[in-house]
Protein backbone atom coordinates (compact mmCIF):
# COMPACT_ATOMS: atom_id res chain seq x y z
CA UNK A 1 0.00 0.00 0.00
CA UNK A 2 1.18 3.29 -0.75
CA UNK A 3 0.60 6.56 0.68
CA UNK A 4 0.49 10.36 -0.15
CA UNK A 5 -0.02 13.19 2.76
CA UNK A 6 -0.86 16.40 1.75
CA UNK A 7 -1.34 19.50 4.53
CA UNK A 8 -4.07 21.65 5.21
CA UNK A 9 -3.19 24.43 7.38
CA UNK A 10 -4.24 27.81 8.04
CA UNK A 11 -5.06 30.45 11.56
CA UNK A 12 -7.72 29.63 13.82
CA UNK A 13 -11.31 28.87 12.57
CA UNK A 14 -10.17 29.55 9.04
CA UNK A 15 -12.63 26.49 8.10
CA UNK A 16 -9.64 23.30 7.76
CA UNK A 17 -11.63 21.00 9.40
CA UNK A 18 -14.16 21.55 7.75
CA UNK A 19 -12.44 21.12 4.30
CA UNK A 20 -11.36 17.60 5.26
CA UNK A 21 -14.73 16.62 6.38
CA UNK A 22 -15.97 17.24 2.95
CA UNK A 23 -14.51 15.07 1.00
CA UNK A 24 -12.67 12.48 3.57
CA UNK A 25 -14.74 8.98 3.10
CA UNK A 26 -14.16 8.48 6.78
CA UNK A 27 -15.46 10.42 9.47
CA UNK A 28 -12.71 12.98 9.65
CA UNK A 29 -10.54 11.45 12.84
CA UNK A 30 -10.76 15.22 14.41
CA UNK A 31 -9.01 15.54 17.81
CA UNK A 32 -11.28 18.88 18.93
CA UNK A 33 -12.01 20.44 22.44
CA UNK A 34 -14.45 22.51 23.56
CA UNK A 35 -12.85 26.04 24.00
CA UNK A 36 -12.61 27.64 27.33
CA UNK A 37 -10.68 30.43 26.58
CA UNK A 38 -13.02 33.72 26.19
CA UNK A 39 -10.60 35.04 23.60
CA UNK A 40 -11.18 32.29 20.90
CA UNK A 41 -14.77 31.79 21.54
CA UNK A 42 -16.00 32.32 18.58
CA UNK A 43 -17.12 28.98 17.71
CA UNK A 44 -17.61 25.89 20.12
CA UNK A 45 -14.65 23.43 19.31
CA UNK A 46 -11.21 23.98 17.89
CA UNK A 47 -8.46 21.05 16.62
CA UNK A 48 -6.10 20.60 19.20
CA UNK A 49 -3.54 18.06 17.65
CA UNK A 50 -4.74 17.39 13.84
CA UNK A 51 -7.48 16.59 11.86
CA UNK A 52 -6.95 13.37 9.37
CA UNK A 53 -9.02 12.91 6.52
CA UNK A 54 -8.51 9.79 3.71
CA UNK A 55 -9.32 9.16 0.01
CA UNK A 56 -8.58 6.04 -1.15
CA UNK A 57 -7.61 6.18 -5.07
CA UNK A 58 -7.49 2.92 -5.92
CA UNK A 59 -6.25 -0.86 -4.58
CA UNK A 60 -2.60 0.46 -3.69
CA UNK A 61 -3.14 4.22 -3.51
CA UNK A 62 -4.24 6.07 -0.42
CA UNK A 63 -3.90 9.95 -0.03
CA UNK A 64 -4.07 11.59 3.46
CA UNK A 65 -5.52 14.77 4.44
CA UNK A 66 -3.91 16.60 7.57
CA UNK A 67 -5.03 19.25 9.44
CA UNK A 68 -3.34 21.66 11.52
CA UNK A 69 -4.26 22.65 14.62
CA UNK A 70 -5.12 26.63 14.13
CA UNK A 71 -4.21 27.82 17.90
CA UNK A 72 -0.79 28.92 17.93
CA UNK A 73 -0.15 27.44 20.96
CA UNK A 74 -0.15 24.15 19.17
CA UNK A 75 2.52 25.18 16.32
CA UNK A 76 4.93 22.63 17.38
CA UNK A 77 3.17 20.24 15.71
CA UNK A 78 3.33 21.92 12.02
CA UNK A 79 6.97 20.44 11.23
CA UNK A 80 6.30 17.18 12.56
CA UNK A 81 2.88 17.45 10.49
CA UNK A 82 4.74 18.96 7.61
CA UNK A 83 7.10 16.19 7.08
CA UNK A 84 7.31 14.35 3.75
CA UNK A 85 3.75 16.17 2.48
CA UNK A 86 3.43 16.16 -1.28
CA UNK A 87 1.93 19.60 -1.04
CA UNK A 88 -0.41 22.18 1.03
CA UNK A 89 -3.16 24.68 1.46
CA UNK A 90 -3.42 27.56 3.73
CA UNK A 91 -6.73 28.19 4.56
CA UNK A 92 -7.32 31.77 5.14
CA UNK A 93 -10.50 33.04 6.63
CA UNK A 94 -11.64 35.61 4.01
CA UNK A 95 -13.90 37.46 6.81
CA UNK A 96 -11.58 37.81 8.73
CA UNK A 97 -8.67 40.52 7.77
CA UNK A 98 -7.37 40.23 11.73
CA UNK A 99 -6.28 36.67 10.97
CA UNK A 100 -4.58 37.66 7.41
CA UNK A 101 -0.96 38.35 9.02
CA UNK A 102 -0.64 34.86 10.81
CA UNK A 103 -1.96 33.01 7.83
CA UNK A 104 0.72 34.51 6.02
CA UNK A 105 3.72 33.72 8.98
CA UNK A 106 2.06 30.24 8.90
CA UNK A 107 2.87 29.91 4.89
CA UNK A 108 6.07 31.23 5.40
CA UNK A 109 6.86 28.90 8.49
CA UNK A 110 5.79 26.10 5.89
CA UNK A 111 7.59 26.99 2.92
CA UNK A 112 10.44 26.76 5.06
CA UNK A 113 9.82 24.03 5.86
CA UNK A 114 9.93 22.40 2.56
CA UNK A 115 10.04 23.40 -0.93
CA UNK A 116 6.72 21.76 -2.05
CA UNK A 117 3.96 23.26 -3.76
CA UNK A 118 1.17 25.05 -2.33
CA UNK A 119 -1.88 27.23 -2.70
CA UNK A 120 -3.79 29.27 -0.58
CA UNK A 121 -7.24 28.60 -0.30
CA UNK A 122 -9.37 32.05 0.49
CA UNK A 123 -12.65 30.34 2.23
CA UNK A 124 -15.93 31.24 3.40
CA UNK A 125 -16.36 32.82 -0.31
CA UNK A 126 -20.14 32.33 0.38
CA UNK A 127 -20.42 34.88 3.46
CA UNK A 128 -21.18 38.42 2.75
CA UNK A 129 -18.71 39.44 4.86
CA UNK A 130 -15.85 37.93 2.76
CA UNK A 131 -12.72 39.76 1.02
CA UNK A 132 -13.12 39.68 -2.69
CA UNK A 133 -10.22 36.60 -3.78
CA UNK A 134 -7.67 39.10 -5.53
CA UNK A 135 -7.97 41.74 -2.22
CA UNK A 136 -6.91 38.71 0.25
CA UNK A 137 -4.46 38.25 -2.41
CA UNK A 138 -2.84 41.36 -1.94
CA UNK A 139 -3.64 41.78 1.81
CA UNK A 140 -1.42 38.63 2.33
CA UNK A 141 1.23 39.96 0.30
CA UNK A 142 1.70 37.04 -2.09
CA UNK A 143 3.84 37.18 -4.86
CA UNK A 144 1.89 37.05 -8.43
CA UNK A 145 3.04 33.01 -9.28
CA UNK A 146 1.65 32.13 -6.19
CA UNK A 147 -1.95 30.53 -6.66
CA UNK A 148 -4.89 31.92 -4.57
CA UNK A 149 -8.32 30.21 -5.35
CA UNK A 150 -11.97 30.91 -3.65
CA UNK A 151 -13.15 28.40 -1.52
CA UNK A 152 -16.53 27.29 -0.10
CA UNK A 153 -15.02 24.49 2.46
CA UNK A 154 -18.90 23.10 3.26
CA UNK A 155 -19.00 22.69 -0.49
CA UNK A 156 -17.87 19.77 -1.80
CA UNK A 157 -17.20 20.81 -5.88
CA UNK A 158 -15.64 23.70 -4.71
CA UNK A 159 -13.29 21.79 -2.24
CA UNK A 160 -12.64 19.30 -5.20
CA UNK A 161 -11.33 22.22 -7.59
CA UNK A 162 -8.82 23.25 -4.77
CA UNK A 163 -7.16 20.37 -4.12
CA UNK A 164 -6.90 19.99 -7.89
CA UNK A 165 -5.63 23.13 -8.69
CA UNK A 166 -3.07 21.87 -6.16
CA UNK A 167 -2.40 18.36 -7.75
CA UNK A 168 -1.62 20.42 -11.07
CA UNK A 169 1.07 22.54 -9.51
CA UNK A 170 2.60 19.32 -8.13
CA UNK A 171 2.23 18.26 -11.88
CA UNK A 172 3.77 21.36 -13.16
CA UNK A 173 5.99 21.00 -11.10
CA UNK A 174 7.52 17.47 -11.97
CA UNK A 175 7.39 18.46 -15.41
CA UNK A 176 9.89 21.09 -14.93
CA UNK A 177 12.49 19.24 -13.37
CA UNK B 1 14.04 34.57 46.46
CA UNK B 2 17.15 34.55 44.05
CA UNK B 3 16.11 36.34 41.02
CA UNK B 4 18.22 34.85 38.31
CA UNK B 5 16.96 33.57 34.79
CA UNK B 6 17.55 34.40 31.19
CA UNK B 7 15.98 36.77 29.20
CA UNK B 8 14.30 34.61 26.96
CA UNK B 9 11.94 34.07 29.90
CA UNK B 10 11.84 37.34 31.51
CA UNK B 11 12.69 40.48 29.49
CA UNK B 12 14.35 43.65 30.39
CA UNK B 13 10.90 45.43 30.55
CA UNK B 14 9.54 42.52 33.03
CA UNK B 15 12.47 43.43 34.62
CA UNK B 16 12.25 46.93 35.17
CA UNK B 17 8.50 46.00 36.23
CA UNK B 18 9.46 44.35 39.19
CA UNK B 19 12.19 46.31 40.54
CA UNK B 20 10.02 49.59 39.96
CA UNK B 21 7.24 47.33 41.92
CA UNK B 22 8.97 46.10 44.81
CA UNK B 23 11.08 49.19 45.36
CA UNK B 24 14.21 47.45 45.43
CA UNK B 25 17.68 48.58 45.97
CA UNK B 26 20.82 46.71 44.21
CA UNK B 27 22.02 45.66 40.78
CA UNK B 28 21.25 43.86 38.06
CA UNK B 29 24.17 42.12 36.63
CA UNK B 30 23.14 40.84 32.92
CA UNK B 31 25.52 38.90 30.89
CA UNK B 32 24.63 39.62 27.34
CA UNK B 33 26.21 38.03 23.72
CA UNK B 34 29.05 40.09 24.19
CA UNK B 35 28.92 42.39 26.97
CA UNK B 36 28.25 42.37 30.83
CA UNK B 37 26.11 44.78 32.42
CA UNK B 38 25.62 46.32 35.48
CA UNK B 39 22.23 48.70 36.23
CA UNK B 40 21.60 49.51 39.56
CA UNK B 41 18.52 50.64 41.19
CA UNK B 42 17.91 52.60 44.65
CA UNK B 43 14.36 52.13 45.87
CA UNK B 44 13.05 51.30 42.82
CA UNK B 45 14.33 54.11 40.30
CA UNK B 46 17.28 53.76 38.46
CA UNK B 47 20.88 55.05 39.94
CA UNK B 48 23.43 54.06 37.31
CA UNK B 49 23.92 51.83 34.67
CA UNK B 50 27.29 50.37 33.01
CA UNK B 51 27.94 48.13 29.97
CA UNK B 52 31.01 46.32 29.37
CA UNK B 53 34.39 47.98 29.55
CA UNK B 54 33.29 51.31 27.64
CA UNK B 55 34.40 54.57 29.01
CA UNK B 56 32.19 55.87 31.19
CA UNK B 57 34.04 58.67 32.96
CA UNK B 58 32.16 61.79 33.35
CA UNK B 59 33.88 63.35 31.18
CA UNK B 60 33.48 61.05 28.07
CA UNK B 61 29.12 61.31 28.64
CA UNK B 62 29.97 64.90 28.61
CA UNK B 63 31.70 64.88 25.51
CA UNK B 64 29.47 62.17 24.30
CA UNK B 65 26.27 64.53 25.08
CA UNK B 66 27.92 67.79 23.48
CA UNK B 67 28.34 69.47 26.63
CA UNK B 68 32.14 69.86 26.25
CA UNK B 69 34.09 70.23 22.94
CA UNK B 70 36.53 68.05 21.72
CA UNK B 71 39.35 70.21 22.51
CA UNK B 72 38.29 70.44 26.56
CA UNK B 73 37.71 67.01 26.33
CA UNK B 74 41.28 66.29 25.48
CA UNK B 75 42.44 69.00 27.93
CA UNK B 76 40.45 67.56 30.78
CA UNK B 77 41.35 63.97 29.70
CA UNK B 78 45.39 65.34 30.35
CA UNK B 79 45.12 67.72 33.42
CA UNK B 80 42.59 66.21 35.37
CA UNK B 81 42.88 62.74 34.64
CA UNK B 82 43.22 61.61 38.30
CA UNK B 83 39.97 63.48 39.42
CA UNK B 84 37.03 61.22 40.40
CA UNK B 85 33.80 62.28 38.26
CA UNK B 86 32.50 63.80 41.25
CA UNK B 87 35.47 65.95 42.10
CA UNK B 88 35.30 67.06 37.98
CA UNK B 89 31.89 67.62 38.35
CA UNK B 90 31.89 69.89 41.37
CA UNK B 91 35.04 71.76 39.53
CA UNK B 92 33.30 72.18 35.98
CA UNK B 93 30.07 73.85 38.05
CA UNK B 94 32.42 76.01 40.57
CA UNK B 95 34.43 76.89 37.24
CA UNK B 96 31.25 78.01 35.94
CA UNK B 97 31.52 76.02 32.56
CA UNK B 98 28.08 73.52 33.54
CA UNK B 99 25.18 73.42 35.75
CA UNK B 100 24.10 70.64 37.94
CA UNK B 101 21.46 70.31 35.50
CA UNK B 102 23.73 70.02 32.66
CA UNK B 103 26.03 67.32 34.10
CA UNK B 104 22.91 65.30 36.10
CA UNK B 105 21.02 65.34 32.80
CA UNK B 106 23.81 63.91 30.47
CA UNK B 107 24.60 61.23 32.77
CA UNK B 108 21.20 60.05 32.82
CA UNK B 109 20.91 60.05 28.94
CA UNK B 110 23.88 57.94 29.11
CA UNK B 111 22.29 55.62 31.34
CA UNK B 112 18.87 55.54 29.40
CA UNK B 113 20.83 54.84 25.91
CA UNK B 114 22.15 51.64 28.04
CA UNK B 115 19.06 50.32 28.78
CA UNK B 116 18.00 51.07 25.31
CA UNK B 117 20.81 49.20 24.19
CA UNK B 118 19.35 45.96 26.91
CA UNK B 119 16.01 46.22 25.22
CA UNK B 120 17.62 44.51 22.23
CA UNK B 121 19.34 41.91 23.96
CA UNK B 122 16.96 38.89 23.90
CA UNK B 123 19.36 36.29 25.09
CA UNK B 124 21.58 36.67 28.23
CA UNK B 125 21.82 35.39 32.03
CA UNK B 126 20.79 37.98 34.54
CA UNK B 127 20.64 38.09 38.58
CA UNK B 128 19.83 41.01 40.90
CA UNK B 129 22.42 41.78 43.70
CA UNK B 130 20.95 43.77 46.20
CA UNK B 131 24.17 44.37 47.83
CA UNK B 132 26.13 45.54 45.08
CA UNK B 133 26.07 49.48 44.49
CA UNK B 134 27.89 51.44 42.22
CA UNK B 135 31.40 52.92 43.34
CA UNK B 136 31.54 55.69 46.08
CA UNK B 137 33.07 58.30 43.40
CA UNK B 138 30.63 57.32 40.42
CA UNK B 139 27.49 59.77 39.98
CA UNK B 140 24.07 58.52 40.46
CA UNK B 141 20.59 59.65 39.52
CA UNK B 142 17.12 59.01 40.60
CA UNK B 143 14.99 58.27 37.75
CA UNK B 144 11.89 56.95 37.99
CA UNK B 145 11.15 53.66 36.19
CA UNK B 146 7.80 54.44 34.53
CA UNK B 147 8.74 55.91 31.41
CA UNK B 148 11.29 53.30 30.61
CA UNK B 149 8.81 50.92 31.11
CA UNK B 150 6.49 52.36 28.95
CA UNK B 151 9.11 52.42 26.03
CA UNK B 152 10.33 48.55 26.54
CA UNK B 153 6.67 47.61 26.49
CA UNK B 154 6.58 49.33 22.83
CA UNK B 155 9.75 48.08 21.86
CA UNK B 156 8.69 44.42 22.78
CA UNK B 157 5.63 44.67 20.68
CA UNK B 158 7.20 45.95 17.47
CA UNK B 159 9.83 42.76 18.17
CA UNK B 160 7.05 40.06 18.40
CA UNK B 161 5.73 41.67 15.40
CA UNK B 162 8.56 41.82 13.44
CA UNK B 163 9.19 38.13 14.84
CA UNK B 164 6.05 37.01 13.32
CA UNK B 165 6.69 38.43 10.35
CA UNK B 166 9.90 36.87 9.77
CA UNK B 167 10.16 34.37 11.80
CA UNK B 168 13.64 32.59 10.97
CA UNK B 169 16.73 34.31 10.19
CA UNK B 170 17.98 30.93 8.69
CA UNK B 171 16.06 32.16 5.45
CA UNK B 172 18.03 33.99 2.65
CA UNK B 173 16.68 36.91 0.17
CA UNK B 174 16.24 37.70 -2.99
CA UNK B 175 14.78 40.01 -5.12
CA UNK B 176 11.31 40.27 -5.49
CA UNK B 177 10.12 39.47 -9.38
CA UNK B 178 7.50 41.62 -9.33
CA UNK B 179 7.10 44.01 -12.01
CA UNK B 180 7.49 47.45 -11.64
CA UNK B 181 9.72 47.30 -8.64
CA UNK B 182 13.52 49.01 -9.80
CA UNK B 183 15.84 49.40 -6.96
CA UNK B 184 17.18 52.85 -8.75
CA UNK B 185 13.73 54.48 -8.29
CA UNK B 186 13.32 53.71 -4.43
CA UNK B 187 15.46 55.32 -2.05
CA UNK B 188 16.82 53.33 0.93
CA UNK B 189 18.70 54.30 4.09
CA UNK B 190 22.38 53.60 4.24
CA UNK B 191 21.74 50.55 6.64
CA UNK B 192 19.29 48.74 3.80
CA UNK B 193 21.66 49.04 1.49
CA UNK B 194 24.25 47.13 3.29
CA UNK B 195 21.83 44.64 3.69
CA UNK B 196 20.69 44.77 0.06
CA UNK B 197 24.69 44.35 -1.14
CA UNK B 198 24.67 41.18 0.50
CA UNK B 199 21.20 40.23 -1.01
CA UNK B 200 21.99 36.43 -3.01
CA UNK B 201 20.24 33.39 -2.01
CA UNK B 202 23.63 31.74 -0.54
CA UNK B 203 23.60 34.63 2.31
CA UNK B 204 20.76 33.32 5.38
CA UNK B 205 19.46 36.57 6.73
CA UNK B 206 21.68 35.58 9.71
CA UNK B 207 24.58 35.69 8.09
CA UNK B 208 23.82 39.07 6.07
CA UNK B 209 23.36 40.77 9.88
CA UNK B 210 26.49 39.32 10.82
CA UNK B 211 28.72 40.59 7.70
CA UNK B 212 26.82 43.75 8.82
CA UNK B 213 27.16 43.38 12.79
CA UNK B 214 23.64 44.08 13.25
CA UNK B 215 21.94 42.72 16.07
CA UNK B 216 18.24 40.55 15.74
CA UNK B 217 16.00 43.60 15.85
CA UNK B 218 17.82 46.04 13.72
CA UNK B 219 18.12 43.15 10.60
CA UNK B 220 14.91 42.05 10.79
CA UNK B 221 13.81 45.90 10.99
CA UNK B 222 15.90 46.25 7.61
CA UNK B 223 14.30 42.94 6.31
CA UNK B 224 10.87 44.39 7.22
CA UNK B 225 10.89 47.46 5.56
CA UNK B 226 12.29 46.11 2.39
CA UNK B 227 9.59 43.34 2.18
CA UNK B 228 6.80 45.76 2.63
CA UNK B 229 7.86 47.78 0.07
CA UNK B 230 8.09 45.18 -2.22
CA UNK B 231 11.99 44.84 -2.74
CA UNK B 232 13.19 41.56 -1.75
CA UNK B 233 10.94 38.23 -0.94
CA UNK B 234 12.00 35.41 1.36
CA UNK B 235 13.59 32.26 0.07
CA UNK B 236 14.79 29.31 0.95
CA UNK B 237 18.80 29.91 1.19
CA UNK B 238 20.60 27.20 -1.79
CA UNK B 239 22.38 24.21 -0.12
CA UNK B 240 20.03 24.32 2.84
CA UNK B 241 18.85 20.69 2.80
CA UNK B 242 15.58 20.23 0.90
CA UNK B 243 12.41 18.56 2.18
CA UNK B 244 13.10 15.50 4.87
CA UNK B 245 12.55 12.76 2.57
CA UNK B 246 12.24 9.76 4.89
CA UNK B 247 12.83 6.31 4.03
CA UNK B 248 9.99 4.36 3.29
CA UNK B 249 10.61 2.51 6.19
CA UNK B 250 9.02 5.72 8.88
CA UNK B 251 6.09 4.04 10.30
CA UNK B 252 4.24 7.66 9.92
CA UNK B 253 1.70 7.60 7.06
CA UNK B 254 3.41 9.10 3.96
CA UNK B 255 6.51 10.35 5.26
CA UNK B 256 7.88 10.63 2.15
CA UNK B 257 6.22 12.92 -0.55
CA UNK B 258 6.25 10.22 -3.06
CA UNK B 259 6.35 6.92 -2.07
CA UNK B 260 7.88 6.34 -5.51
CA UNK B 261 11.12 7.80 -6.69
CA UNK B 262 11.11 7.65 -10.65
CA UNK B 263 9.73 10.21 -12.09
CA UNK B 264 7.10 8.86 -14.86
CA UNK B 265 6.35 6.79 -12.01
CA UNK B 266 5.85 9.96 -10.23
CA UNK B 267 3.64 11.52 -12.31
CA UNK B 268 1.44 8.39 -12.79
CA UNK B 269 0.64 8.75 -9.40
CA UNK B 270 -0.07 12.09 -9.26
CA UNK B 271 -2.46 11.98 -12.19
CA UNK B 272 -4.05 9.10 -10.21
CA UNK B 273 -4.68 11.08 -7.80
CA UNK B 274 -6.25 13.38 -10.14
CA UNK B 275 -8.43 11.22 -11.83
CA UNK B 276 -9.80 10.34 -8.40
CA UNK B 277 -10.68 13.40 -6.95
CA UNK B 278 -12.50 14.57 -9.98
CA UNK B 279 -14.57 11.42 -9.56
CA UNK B 280 -15.25 12.72 -5.88
N1 LIG C 1 -19.77 30.37 5.75
C1 LIG C 1 -18.80 29.46 5.81
N2 LIG C 1 -18.41 28.99 7.00
C2 LIG C 1 -17.43 28.06 7.06
C3 LIG C 1 -16.81 27.59 5.89
N3 LIG C 1 -15.86 26.70 6.25
C4 LIG C 1 -15.89 26.62 7.60
N4 LIG C 1 -16.85 27.45 8.09
C5 LIG C 1 -17.20 27.64 9.50
O1 LIG C 1 -16.10 28.25 10.12
C6 LIG C 1 -15.94 27.76 11.43
C7 LIG C 1 -14.56 27.18 11.61
O2 LIG C 1 -14.40 25.99 10.82
P1 LIG C 1 -13.41 24.80 11.24
O3 LIG C 1 -13.43 23.84 10.14
O4 LIG C 1 -13.68 24.32 12.61
O5 LIG C 1 -12.05 25.61 11.25
P2 LIG C 1 -10.59 25.07 11.63
O6 LIG C 1 -9.68 25.78 10.73
O7 LIG C 1 -10.56 23.60 11.64
O8 LIG C 1 -10.44 25.64 13.09
P3 LIG C 1 -9.36 25.22 14.22
O9 LIG C 1 -9.17 23.76 14.15
O10 LIG C 1 -9.97 25.68 15.48
O11 LIG C 1 -8.16 26.00 13.88
C8 LIG C 1 -17.01 26.71 11.64
O12 LIG C 1 -18.10 27.34 12.30
C9 LIG C 1 -17.39 26.34 10.23
O13 LIG C 1 -18.71 25.91 10.14
C10 LIG C 1 -17.26 28.11 4.62
O14 LIG C 1 -16.78 27.79 3.54
N5 LIG C 1 -18.23 29.05 4.66
MG1 LIG D 1 -10.04 22.30 13.06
Amino acid sequence: MQTVKMVITGPFSSGKTEFIRTVSEIDVVATERKISSEVEKIKESTTVAMDFGRITVDDDLVLFLFGTPGQKRFDFMWEILSEGMLGFIVMVDSTRPETFREARTILETFKAYAPTPYIVAANKQDSPDAWEVEDVKHALRLDPEVKIMPCVARNKESVKTVLLELLYGILAEMEKN
Amino acid sequence: MALKGNLRDFTITQLLNLVNLARKTGSLIIEGPTDVAQVTFRDGKLAFARLGQTDSSLATILHLNQKITAGQYRVIKERAGKMTDKELGLLLINAGYLSQEDILGSVQQYFIAIIRQLYTWVDGFFRFQPDLMPPEDKITVRLDLENLIIEGSRQMKEQEQLQEEIPSLDMALKFSERPGTNLRNVSLSVEEWRVVSYINPKNTIRQIAKANKMNDLAIRRVVFSLLQAGLVQLARPEGMPVAPVTSSSSSRPGAAPLPVTNKEEQKSLVNRLISRIRSL
